[in-house]
């Protein structure tokens, strides 16, 4: 045990061991770093389970003029284009913190302040782009 | 060879240092990734009538397929290092967690094969 817990102990603070889910979502309150973590994976998972909507897509926006069309039809259902947007979300999200993440690799913004700065950052800027590439998407310009 | 690799005078490095290959292989898929992402982007926006010979004409380069080629594959190793993150944390059944993992290999190494029909198709 190292000193730190062991003062904990002696202190009474809460101490958490085998954490499960309800810790995290109900005892914690979890700072933007933590937020944008779970995120990440959260993105990452998103993107790696619809990932054959999207090689479907691609395929049938490259094979030929005919199958062109038929990928303009399925995309300008508003069904695909709300999952569209979710996906949107998902990449812009995991880009911004992975690039946090290579920033980070190289020792920069490693401190308790400008970690939770930087996550905060990370959070609006996916919210920001996502309203924007919406924006598009749904033909406001 | 032991002494090697000690830090400090009681902790002993130890395992197959496939976690650091890995860690360093997602930075580096990643890097390849945001140029790519940068790359799509920009002739997205400066594209100036978004019409199927447009598209089609920026995947008609070989260049072109190959970057997206070589893009794809990264990420398929990428997508692999995260999934099996996910699994190991997750997922505590040994058997369970060897099926998913497996899976997961074997799906990637599908969707590497489409992407390769999907790119030169046009």
């Amino acid at each position: 045990m190292s000193e730190a817990v062991r003062e904990a102990t002696k202190k009474g603070r809460p101490e958490f061991r085998n954490i499960h889910i309800t810790d995290i979502t109900t005892k914690y309150k979890m700072p933007p770093s933590a937020i944008v973590s779970i995120l990440h994976r959260v993105s990452g998972f998103g993107l790696f389970l619809m990932l054959p909507f999207l090689l479907y897509l691609l395929q049938q926006s490259l094979l030929s003029e005919y199958s062109y069309l038929h990928f303009a039809g399925i995309v300008d259902n508003v069904f695909t284009k709300i999952i569209l947007l979710g996906l949107s979300w998902a990449y812009a999200h995991h880009f911004i913190a992975g690039v946090r993440h290579l920033f980070m690799d190289n020792h920069m913004a490693l401190d308790k302040d400008a970690a939770q700065k930087t996550a905060r950052w990370v959070l609006v800027a996916a919210l920001l782009l996502t309203a924007v590439i919406g924006l598009k998407l749904f033909g406001v310009f | 060879m032991a002494s090697k690799n000690n830090i400090g005078q009681r902790r002993l490095v130890v395992g197959a240092h496939y976690g650091v290959k890995d860690w360093l292989a997602q930075r580096v898929t990643a890097i390849v990734m945001v140029v790519y992402t940068l790359v799509l982007l920009g002739t997205f926006l400066t594209a100036q009538n978004f019409t199927y010979e447009g598209w089609a004409s920026l995947f008609a380069r070989q260049w072109f397929k190959l970057f997206s080629l070589v893009t794809f594959l990264g990420l398929y190793y990428h997508v692999w290092v995260g999934i099996r993150d996910i699994w190991m944390d997750y997922v505590k059944n040994a058997g369970v967690k060897l099926a998913l993992q497996f899976a997961t290999v074997l799906w990637l190494l599908a969707c590497a094969a489409w992407t390769v029909q999907i790119l030169w198709s046009v």
